[in-house]
This record gives structure tokens, C-alpha cells and sequence, in this order.
């Protein structure tokens, strides 16, 4: 059971940022896009321990926490078509997707700024005493800002609920982790400040979301913050929809266990292939649906220009 | 920026006080907070020091005590994450306050103030509001010096999705600062050190002082002028002085510099012809410079128009006491200019050479 719905849930990821790269080109899509490809692993094996009710914040490379933890499809499709009935309004793009329904926090354009906001969201859970946890996703570029030290030290001390989550896919844009920081084991930091943790490897999907059931088990009996680095790797470029081995940066080889080990094919590799081909089926119609809906829905009003800058009084639309 | 329209609902000069109760800047500030406190459990006050012995010159006086350390506590020397966590908090559904005791300490906390704050309800769809108050003081006097004197509220004017506010009076402090916490939108609320010293009416119950209101605080007919924060207090002697020489000027208080009531600027303005904005802040693309501009947009071509700013010397805060003194404007600086654009001659002194800015800031002693 718990295989098909991953499967699912990572064949549906892949494919939509497949069509993504593949609609590219035709400019229909009127936002940067950072495809999550090759780093699907950790929101989906990390929602794996979350409970529904739990809340996430991501970053601009954000596609995949957002459908894992739930996030509308259609509605995310449309954001990135820059329509009104994106899940912003089309006034957020790709890099700022958000659903609060599914607990999916708005994410940010600007390195590590998501650490502490869900810091805060964590505090607040805790002042409120509610069994709910944060689980934070940002990169291992986002480890280099003052403000991840901060937070680390603020929910140490306060010992918040939630997760803090490393998605080290070893460049921040087309700098080396190496070339960047002196010690290379993040997670150890994070010891450093009170939040201990382990360092994993996104390759393999059952270890971890072994492991964020146990850290999500103790944030949630109140043990205070846990600490999470996957090692994962980003399949494509940067920014946009293709592959960027030209540039001289990283090489083929680097790439290519990652590749060869994939995790969707490793899990499809453990089921059967109608089951598969039974949910293949069934995620292509809803991405053709999906894209239809963004095709197909309106751009903004322009007087949808000046709403949302500041609100009414008292009313928050939902 | 919203237009005033825009805030039409809320909209209403706050009646005079009635009240012949006395409070400082400072006990109007800790009333409002523990008022709002006591009526919503979401609010929670945090900041540098807010819990220590001196609880922020009196202002978070006996908050922890009553309210517990979980809504009032001190925080790590973390000002860009604790403005992050505000934001979270906020986002969350809790109504943060979160108290910087000078100004200056805001620049560690600019990306999350204007890249998050101002923007997320935007860039959300509506989806989230961010209500948290961002209390930072402006400090002067007795050699506070380059980083401990800055008036940088035009910084935050400058953004949309911001709201700044900047009450001068003990009865102002209460009400923005209730309109503030109830407000849905981040507001940056600036506070000047030395107006902490004023005391004046506040009535025991509570009242908003709503976002988009100015107020007419001196009725007068031959020049406007307008005063931010603390530069109320010193235009105010201003007119006071300009009233022994036959000048009768009328003075407005902005109150909320975004939203702003130009509107209540400009009719003044139609009258006299003659506009001075005195800012706690150098005049360059400050908040001085954006009234100006907004009502030479608005009048010019409908009447002649003389337009001046007065703010800080464009040098950083010396802390010698000669040169601080020629760095600040001050109730003679603002008369004589005053004099100069009424009667377009100079006058050196005033009959009475009213030392009023001297005593206030003697009631400033030293060590900060």
C-alpha cells in the first residue's frame, strides 16, 4: 500500500515537472522555473511522516514539497501561467507557491528567509499547545545566512516543534558546497546549536522516512527541534527547463549515480508493472487536466493590480 | 501607498480627550499594550530586553510578570530571525509585537521586514496577512551619536504592504498603538526618545487612533506646519514663538505617515500658501520630501505655493554637544524659517527666546 502511494506520488512529481520543461519553450509559462527533479525524495519521504494537519515551508524550488504535502495541481499549474485562478492569484509565480488547506506555507525568492518564519509558526503552535509540528525545507546554501543560525538557536532554546529540513544538493546555483563552507557535515552545526540530527542520503527513500517518523515522533512528544540533511541532487539546471553539463561546472559522471539509482524507478522496480501503468495512467489524465485548467483560465483583471497590497480590516481571504 | 478613500470605513478624527487623566509617553504605551493583551490572548511582546529590570525605559514594565514568559520574553541578539519568527508567528495566527529600543537595530532586520512582511499578503493572493507592530525608537540627545539617532521611517514609507506611524503625544501613543495591534497589516510604529518624556491626557478606556488621519493640533491662517514625531513637540513652541512676532501658523500632527492624509495637508496648504514639514530625519527622499512633492502635485497651478523641508543637518549624528546642537532643528530654527517664508525678510531672535527645546532636553540625563 504505502509503495503504490509513493509511487505515486513520485511519478506525479516527475511528470509534472517533466511537462513543465517540456511546455517551457512555448513561453506559456510566465515565471522562472527551479525544477525539483532528482530531489523529489525529500518532501515526499519527509510528508511521509508528517501528519495532514502539520505545516511546511519551502523555498523557490518548491514543486515538490508542494504536491507532496497536497497542494493543488491545477492551481499551481495556473500560478505558473500567471492566471487569477492560480494558487496566488498569478501574482506569485513558481517561486511563491503556498496552500494553506494542505498546511503548504508561502515559499520565498530569497535564500533562508523561510527559516525563521517557520520558527515563528512553530512558536506559535507551541504557545497554543497544539500537537502540531513545522517541518522547514531550505538549502544547503541557505545554511551560509546569518539567519539559519539564528533560528536554530532560537528553537533550541525555546524548544519549538519542528523539523528542520537540509536539502543539500551541493550547489547553491553553480558554486560547490566545498567552495562555499569550511566544514562540510551540516548537520553537525546544527548539533552545535542543540538541534541534533542525521545526515542521510535521498537514494534511499525507506531509511528515511524511517527516520523522520522518529524525529517527528519526538518533536511531537515535546523533545524540542530535530535536524535533517539529505544528501540529494539536482538533475537539471539552476533555473529553467534544461540540462546544464555544458557549462563546465559538474560533470556527467558526478551526476550519473544519481541517475542510474534513481528512486522512482526503484520503486516502480517493486511493484507491479499494471499497478504501475494503472497509476501512470491515471496521473497523466490529471496533468493534461491540470494544464488545461491553466490554458483555459483567465489572466487577471488589471484592477487586480492594487488588491492584496494592504487588507481590510479584520478580513484575511482564505 | 493606500489612498485615504481606501480606509474610509475606520475613518474618524479621534475626538479630543475629554479626560483629565495624566499619563507619559511611556505609561500610554504599557497601558495600550497590557489593555490589548488582557482583551487577546494572540498577543505576545518580545525584543531585546523587553523583560529586563529596565523594561525598555518603563514601557514593558510588570508585562512579563502579569502576562507570563511564554507572551513576554527577551530574545537572542537575533534581530533578522526574530523578526523572521514575528512574521511566522503572525502568519500563524498570533499578533507579535516585537520592540527595538533605537531604530538603528532595524537595519539587521530589512530583508525580512521588506521582503516578507511587506510582500507576503501580495505575493500570497491574499491568502495570509502578516498583523505584527514593530516598535523602534528614536533616540537623541546626550551624545547617542551616529548609530543610536536615526529617524529612518521613510525607508518603510517607501514600501507598499507597509504601514508607519509615528504618535507624539501620550494620547496618540495609546490609540495607534491599540489601532496598530488590531491593524492586519505590519506596522512599523517609531517612537522618539525624547517624546517618551511627555506627558499628557489619556483616558482610562480604550480608543484607536486610526491609520489615514492627520490632525490639526494649531489652528492658523498664515503659514502650515507640519511636524513628524518629536518635531511636533518643537513646532508647536514654534508657533509660539511666531505668534509674539504676529505670525499665526497652523500646525499639523501627520500621525500615520502610510497611510498618509494629504488631504488634510493640502487644504491647510490652499489656505496659507505656505508649507514648512519639520522631520525627526534628514529631508533627502524622506518623509518631509514625499509631503512636499504630494502637495505641489496636488496644488500646483492652483495656487502659489512656498515649500520648504527641515530635518537633520545631511551629516551623521555628531555627539559633541556643539555640533549635535547645530545637527537637530529645533522650535528657533523651524520659527525663524517660519518668519523668513511669511515675511520674506530674516529675524535673528525672538522676544521671549523661549528656551522650551533646551528644557526638554534636560529632562534627558545621561547615561543612556
Amino acid at each position: 500500500m504505502m509503495l503504490n502511494r509513493l509511487y505515486r506520488e513520485f511519478y506525479r512529481i516527475r511528470r509534472v515537472e517533466e511537462e513543465i520543461a517540456r511546455v517551457y519553450p512555448t513561453d506559456c509559462i510566465k515565471s522562472p522555473v527551479h525544477l525539483s527533479i532528482g530531489q523529489e525524495a525529500v518532501s515526499v519521504g519527509i510528508s511521509e511522516a508528517l501528519k495532514p494537519d502539520d505545516i511546511v515551508y519551502g523555498t523557490y524550488r518548491g514543486h515538490a514539497l508542494y504536491l507532496a504535502r497536497g497542494g493543488s495541481l491545477p492551481k499551481m499549474i495556473a500560478e505558473l501561467y500567471g492566471k487569477i485562478t492560480g494558487c496566488a492569484r498569478g501574482k506569485g509565480g513558481s517561486m511563491h507557491l503556498i496552500d494553506r488547506n494542505q498546511g503548504v506555507m508561502g515559499m520565498s525568492a530569497v535564500v533562508g528567509t523561510t527559516i525563521a518564519n517557520a520558527t515563528g509558526h512553530a512558536y506559535a503552535l507551541k504557545l497554543r499547545k497544539e500537537n502540531r509540528i513545522v517541518a522547514c525545507f531550505f538549502g544547503d546554501g541557505a545554511t551560509e545566512e546569518g539567519v539559519f543560525f539564528e533560528s536554530l538557536n532560537f528553537a533550541a532554546l525555546k524548544k519549538l516543534p519542528i523539523l528542520f529540513v537540509c536539502e543539500n544538493n551541493g550547489y547553491a546555483i553553480h558554486t560547490a558546497q566545498h567552495q562555499r563552507q569550511a566544514l562540510l557535515n551540516i548537520q553537525e552545526k546544527a548539533a552545535a546549536f542543540g538541534v541534533p540530527g542525521a545526515c542521510l542520503d535521498s537514494l534511499n527513500i525507506l531509511e528515511l522516512i524511517e527516520t523522520s517518523r522518529e524525529y517527528v515522533n519526538e518533536i511531537r512528544r515535546g523533545k524540542g527541534p530535530r535536524f535533517l540533511e539529505v544528501k540529494t541532487y539536482r538533475w537539471r539546471e539552476h533555473v529553467g527547463p534544461g540540462v546544464d553539463f555544458h557549462l563546465g561546472y559538474r560533470t556527467k559522471e558526478e551526476a550519473s549515480p544519481w541517475i542510474e539509482n534513481d528512486v522512482v524507478a526503484q520503486i516502480r522496480s517493486m511493484l507491479d508493472d499494471r499497478k504501475c501503468e494503472q497509476i501512470e495512467q491515471q496521473v497523466e489524465q490529471e496533468i493534461i487536466e491540470a494544464f488545461a485548467f491553466a490554458e483555459n483560465s483567465p489572466f487577471p483583471d488589471e484592477t487586480e493590480l492594487l488588491t492584496d497590497v494592504y487588507g481590510e480590516l479584520n478580513s484575511c481571504r482564505r | 501607498m493606500p489612498t485615504v478613500k481606501s480606509f474610509s470605513e475606520i475613518q474618524r478624527v479621534s475626538v479630543e480627550p475629554s479626560s483629565d487623566r495624566i499619563l507619559s509617553y511611556v505609561e500610554a504605551i504599557r497601558e495600550a499594550t497590557a489593555m490589548e493583551m488582557r482583551r487577546d490572548q494572540r498577543v505576545v511582546v518580545f525584543g531585546l530586553d523587553v523583560d529586563d529590570p529596565k523594561a525598555i525605559q518603563g514601557t514593558t514594565k510588570g508585562l512579563w510578570e502579569e502576562f507570563g514568559k511564554d507572551r513576554v520574553f527577551g530574545t537572542p541578539l537575533s534581530e533578522d530571525a526574530m523578526t523572521g519568527v514575528a512574521i511566522g508567528m503572525a502568519m500563524a495566527g498570533l499578533r507579535p509585537i516585537h520592540i527595538h529600543i533605537r531604530m538603528d537595530f532595524l537595519m539587521l532586520a530589512m530583508n525580512q521586514l521588506i521582503n516578507v512582511a511587506a510582500k507576503s499578503r501580495y505575493m500570497y493572493g491574499g491568502t495570509v496577512s502578516v498583523p505584527i507592530v514593530i516598535r523602534a525608537m528614536i533616540g537623541k540627545s546626550w551624545g547617542q551619536g551616529a548609530q543610536h539617532s536615526q529617524g529612518l521611517h521613510s525607508f518603510f514609507m517607501h514600501v507598499p504592504g507597509l504601514k508607519v506611524v509615528a504618535p507624539s503625544t501620550p494620547y496618540d501613543a495609546k490609540g495607534c498603538l491599540l489601532a496598530a495591534i488590531r491593524d492586519e497589516d505590519p506596522v512599523i510604529f517609531v517612537e522618539h526618545r525624547m517624546s517618551h518624556y511627555q506627558k499628557g491626557i489619556v483616558p482610562l478606556e480604550e480608543y484607536e487612533v486610526h491609520p489615514g488621519k492627520a490632525r490639526v493640533t494649531r489652528v492658523g491662517r498664515d503659514v502650515t506646519i507640519v511636524g513628524i514625531s518629536y518635531m511636533q513637540t518643537e513646532c508647536l513652541h514654534a508657533a509660539k514663538l511666531l505668534e509674539e512676532v504676529g505670525i499665526d501658523a497652523e500646525v499639523i500632527d501627520p500621525i500615520w505617515l502610510s497611510p498618509l492624509d494629504i488631504d488634510t495637508i493640502c487644504h491647510s496648504v490652499e489656505r496659507t500658501g505656505r508649507l514648512i514639514v519639520v522631520d525627526t530625519a534628514w529631508t533627502s527622499c524622506g518623509a518631509s520630501a514625499e509631503m512636499v512633492a504630494a502637495v505641489a502635485e496636488r496644488l500646483s497651478g492652483i495656487r502659489d505655493l512656498k515649500l520648504v523641508r527641515i530635518g537633520f543637518a545631511p551629516s551623521t549624528c555628531p555627539t559633541s554637544p556643539t555640533l549635535e546642537t547645530a545637527f537637530y532643528p529645533n522650535a528657533q530654527k523651524i520659527a525663524k524659517k517660519a518668519f523668513n517664508l511669511t515675511e520674506e525678510r530674516d529675524l535673528n531672535s525672538f522676544p521671549s527666546n523661549s528656551q522650551i527645546s533646551a528644557e526638554l532636553d534636560e529632562a534627558f540625563k545621561g547615561p543612556f
